[in-house]
């Protein structure tokens, strides 16, 4: 079979390519034959099918992901913003910390296990490659109803497959989230955050620049594994003799990654490195067309020096195989023996596959003929942009009137007393420690708080104690009742978990889990989403640094929710200062703070209790949160609160039980003038937290809270071994800590 | 002179950084030791990390235990050099025949990570003469490949020697053998544990205990006092 080299191309203009089935529309292969001049050979088509696709050009979302630049507040924090493979932000002492928040939904539906450990992978290279050292993973986990049969297939093999690759690559998963919800059933969302630290001056950018230098293709070999819906190439179109099913989803290697996180940080710390880039999504296609769209444009590429783990792979295949585990590096020519001494020195293959050129042209060659010769940016970053239609859902209005405060109320203390029993062991809000004790939260000894605190914090200067935390939020219950205001939520809890552990929110990194761009509903979700949450950064001064769009969450009609997930990262001058969420002494006052209304409309009680979505979502006050925000920070630094917790779904309720619980002593609780015992316990008022002040510092602390504007109520005491509200009920901690730790392992174990 | 304590990287070795922290706090020289490399450059013990070194390949500890630093680890230890194996590290002492026993998969098949308590059953080693004998204390536990096993024979010979270094108490998490948790060489000077001393030796980190200080300031004095 003749090879499909450029000057085949030009000989047989009229040769039929696989474009449809690759998932190129119409007018995209117009496209691509305009700007080559000519038809592209199965290479080229390969590598545009998928840098042009959905997942790698952003191209329904990227015009409404413009906002989160153009809406960007001022921030001396950012060093490096969107666009990069992930954004830096300075914390101060010199130090700079990188974090992303990616999907790997998909794949993890399809192969959990696999799914979810590349998941992990995938994002811990996007942080290497900016020269951080990888300090911690967090993963934010939704699934179909926890009774559903399917549910137990997938839950426990993406807990299986986080906890096998993290746990191997040593990194402590310090948070997240799970929550289960019937529209996840056939689309359940695995996200992977990755935070990693480094020095400012070992920041490291994506390109290739400078003539003559080499490029370097190390970690693992490159298997046919991960080609994808893509996988047409290994049929009969191109060569009928090959194996046709490949599978989709790529196998992580968690070994081969550690060995790359330290040959790739040493290679750094020895200035051998002009360059880099991982490769993840659309593999050598991405990583070459990239690397020189970022530099002056030319690159050569000898494809047959790619080390294979499969000899038969036709170069389409190498050039579109997502295998695991594999970096490329920008090396000068005097560096290239140093650079290959590490990789040895770590047992990780590496290969000169190319070089820089002054051209502006990505050439790749195989068997000596010319297979690709395109513009890189035409690959990489000029892909099609969509203005897609968009319509607010005809559904929306009925939704939104089905108000939540309608919903029957408990009639007594007894009633009381079993909603709140009923929700605690709910599996969205029974606890998580089932799944969370499968990851390791103690390897590189930094980790001053985990799961299931309100955020993660590392350590990450040993003297100082300069710290940082983490939080990742969303709701896709309220967003499904308002996604603009869903997405700001996101946001707003989210800050308010970091500052609730005493951490300054500096910036952001979002996951936008959506359904079909094509459906004029879900694309008005989206933009909506986009919207409120680029609205929410610039009032909150918190920059998005970066993130990742997974669509088409969607089987057949039945879309999910819309998710947006934001990541909020906090800095921290002394870990020392830290407040955790265990109520841990006795006779500390308890403050609500915050105001708290009839808000029930996506509550956890709303669900559990009622089965009921409707209505709408409660109200945000972003300056609200940021108030909230300094008090509790103000708090923490001066020694004024020893126990925080951030009210969200449950509301007050859920938040004490779990302070409780942690901390081993009781609360009593005494209702206040003015609010029902439904709205005190259940409701979920935004800019809210629970709070244990000593005796001592009451005054100091009420003080600050009065000049400063913020409501303060005191609704109790920490006392006793139960929860109770006085005249109304009392929950022994025993009978609490046996319903809220059975269900997971139940449903699951 | 100040005493050196080694702590040897592997390819795929995790908590060796833990490892050196840990050895700096009590007061000792932290001394990183490379796989590769068989000189132990005067260290007067040892410490082999937790981790998966070789991605637990084969089986946990199997690879690590012919890597060349080993060779020279497993003579001195023969000649009554200190060697602490942690979880990782552990498996490869009995991968190396430095200690009896093997670890099996956890009865309940998944990973776990737990602040586990622990009752110190020796404490005259070289790594737990800071303990009471009978002392509980909570050591951090993550593995996934954690279940003590042995022969009957050779679990009858360490109780009577008194070599069960440390047992689980307040159940077993993962099907260890009599609740096995860590052993002893008959002349003390080698130990392996599953559960992670590194791990509590700060009041900030981790779970707020610094119960696996002892484990390092223990080694320090004898060491000192040798």
């Amino acid at each position: 079979m003749t090879l499909d080299s450029v000057k085949h191309a030009e000989q047989t203009p009229e040769t039929e390519l696989p474009w449809a089935e690759l998932g190129l529309k119409e007018n995209e292969y117009a496209q691509i034959r305009e700007i080559l001049g000519r038809r592209p050979t199965g290479a080229e088509l390969a590598m545009y099918s998928v840098m042009w696709s959905e997942h790698c050009s952003y191209k329904s979302s990227k015009v409404h992901l413009k906002q989160f630049g153009d809406k960007a507040p001022a921030s001396d924090a950012m060093l490096v913003g969107i666009g990069e493979q992930a954004g830096v932000v300075d914390v101060g002492q010199g130090y700079a910390v990188t974090f992303k928040v990616e999907s790997h939904n998909h794949p993890s539906y399809v192969e959990p296990y696999q799914g979810a450990a590349t998941g992990i992978g995938g994002i811990v290279r996007d942080i290497i490659a900016m020269g951080a050292r990888p300090v911690a993973v967090m993963d934010p986990l939704r699934f179909g109803a926890a009774d559903h049969p399917d549910t137990k297939r997938v839950l426990p093999g993406v807990v299986a497959g986080i906890g096998g690759y993290g746990n191997c690559l040593g990194l402590p998963n310090i948070g997240g989230e799970v929550v289960f919800d019937d529209c996840y059933q056939g689309n359940p969302l695995v996200n992977a955050l990755c935070v990693g630290v480094m020095k400012h001056e070992d920041i490291h950018l994506a390109k290739a620049a400078g003539v003559g230098n080499k490029v370097i293709l190390y970690g693992a070999r490159t298997g046919g594994d991960g080609i994808g819906g893509a996988s047409i190439l290994a049929s009969e179109t191109f060569d009928s003799s090959k194996p046709s099913k490949r599978p989709a989803v790529q196998v992580g290697d968690p070994f081969q990654e550690k060995l790359l996180i330290e040959c790739t940080l040493e290679a750094f710390a020895e200035d051998l490195v002009v360059g880099i880039q991982d490769l993840g999504a659309a593999g050598l296609s991405c990583a070459t067309s990239e690397l020189a769209s970022n530099g002056t444009g030319g690159m050569r590429v000898e494809l047959d020096d790619v080390p294979l783990r499969d000899s038969t792979l036709s170069p389409e295949e190498i050039l579109m195989s997502e295998s695991q585990e594999r970096m490329c590096a920008v090396v000068e020519p005097g560096k290239v023996d140093k650079f290959l001494a590490i990789c040895e020195k770590w047992d990780v293959i590496a290969t000169v596959i190319g070089e820089v050129t002054d051209g502006d042209r990505l050439e790749i060659f195989w068997h000596g003929e010319q297979i690709v010769d395109v513009p890189p940016r035409t690959v990489a970053h000029d892909g099609p942009v969509y203005e897609r239609p968009m319509a607010r859902p005809e559904w929306l209005d009925a939704l939104q009137a089905d108000d939540a405060s309608k919903l029957a109320r408990a009639a007594d203390g007894d009633e009381l007393r079993g909603q709140v029993l009923k929700l605690v062991a709910s599996p969205n809000q029974a606890d998580k420690s089932w799944i969370t004790s499968q990851y390791d939260r103690f390897v590189l000894g930094n980790t001053v708080l985990s799961q299931p605190e309100d955020s993660g914090m590392i350590r990450i200067d040993d003297e100082t104690g300069l710290g940082v935390a983490i939080s990742t939020d969303g709701n896709g219950r309220y967003a499904k009742l308002d996604p603009y205001q869903g997405a700001q939520l996101a946001l707003a809890e989210s800050y308010r978990n970091v500052a609730a552990t005493g951490a300054k929110p500096l910036a952001i990194t979002d996951c936008l889990n959506f359904p079909s761009p094509e459906d004029p509903a879900g694309m008005w979700q989206f933009a909506e989403a986009c919207k409120g949450l680029a609205d929410g950064c610039l009032e909150l001064g918190t920059p998005v640094t970066g993130g990742n769009v997974s669509l088409y969450n969607q089987t057949g009609d039945a879309a999910i929710h819309p998710t947006p997930v934001v990541g909020v990262l906090g800095v921290i001058d002394d870990v020392a200062r830290r407040t955790p969420m265990a109520f841990a002494e006795e006779g500390q006052l308890l403050y609500l703070l915050g105001d708290t209304r009839e808000e029930f409309g996506g509550s956890a009680w709303s669900d559990v209790i009622h089965g009921h979505l409707g209505g709408q979502p409660p109200a945000v006050d972003l300056e609200r949160e940021r108030l909230l925000g300094e008090i509790l920070i103000s708090a923490s630094r001066d020694g004024m609160i020893d126990a925080a917790h951030d009210l969200s779904d449950g509301g007050l309720i859920q938040a004490v039980v779990e302070s409780c619980l942690k901390g081993g002593h009781g609360a009593r609780l005494v209702l206040p003038d003015g609010l029902d015992a439904t709205t005190f316990l259940f409701s979920e008022s935004q800019g809210r937290a629970v709070v244990a002040v000593p005796r001592s510092e009451e005054l100091r602390f009420t003080d600050m809270c009065g000049a400063r504007g913020l409501p303060a109520t005191r609704i109790g005491v920490v006392d006793g071994d139960a929860v109770e509200l006085q005249g109304q009920f009392s929950l022994p901690l025993s009978e609490l800590r046996s319903v809220w730790e059975a269900t997971i392992p139940a449903l699951f174990g | 002179m100040t005493t050196r304590i080694g702590v040897v990287t592997f390819p795929g070795s995790l908590d060796d950084r833990d490892a050196l922290r840990a050895v700096k706090l009590a007061g000792a020289e932290p001394v990183s030791l490379w796989h590769r490399d068989k000189d132990l450059h005067q260290v007067d013990a040892v410490v082999l990390p937790g981790g998966f070194s070789y991605g637990d390949y084969l089986r946990a500890g199997a690879i690590s235990r012919f890597s060349p630093v080993m060779e020279t680890v497993i003579g001195q230890a023969k000649a009554g050099m200190p060697v602490l194996g942690i979880c990782n590290g552990f498996q490869v002492l009995t991968e190396s025949h430095l200690l009896p026993g093997a670890m099996l998969r956890n009865n309940h098949l998944h990973f776990i990570c737990k602040d586990q308590k622990l009752r110190v059953e020796n404490a005259d080693t070289a790594w737990t003469a800071d303990y009471e004998s009978g002392q509980e204390i909570y050591i951090p536990l993550k593995n996934i490949d954690g279940r003590y096993t042995a022969d009957e024979r050779t679990l009858d010979e360490l109780e009577a020697e008194g070599r069960v270094a440390f047992r689980y108490v307040d159940g077993n998490p993962n099907g260890s053998l009599r609740d096995i948790a860590g052993i002893t060489n008959a002349a003390g000077n080698v130990v392996g544990l599953m559960p992670h001393p590194e791990h509590a030796v700060e009041p900030l980190i981790g779970t707020g205990r610094t119960d696996g200080l002892g484990f390092f300031t223990s080694i320090l004095k004898r060491l000192v006092s040798a």
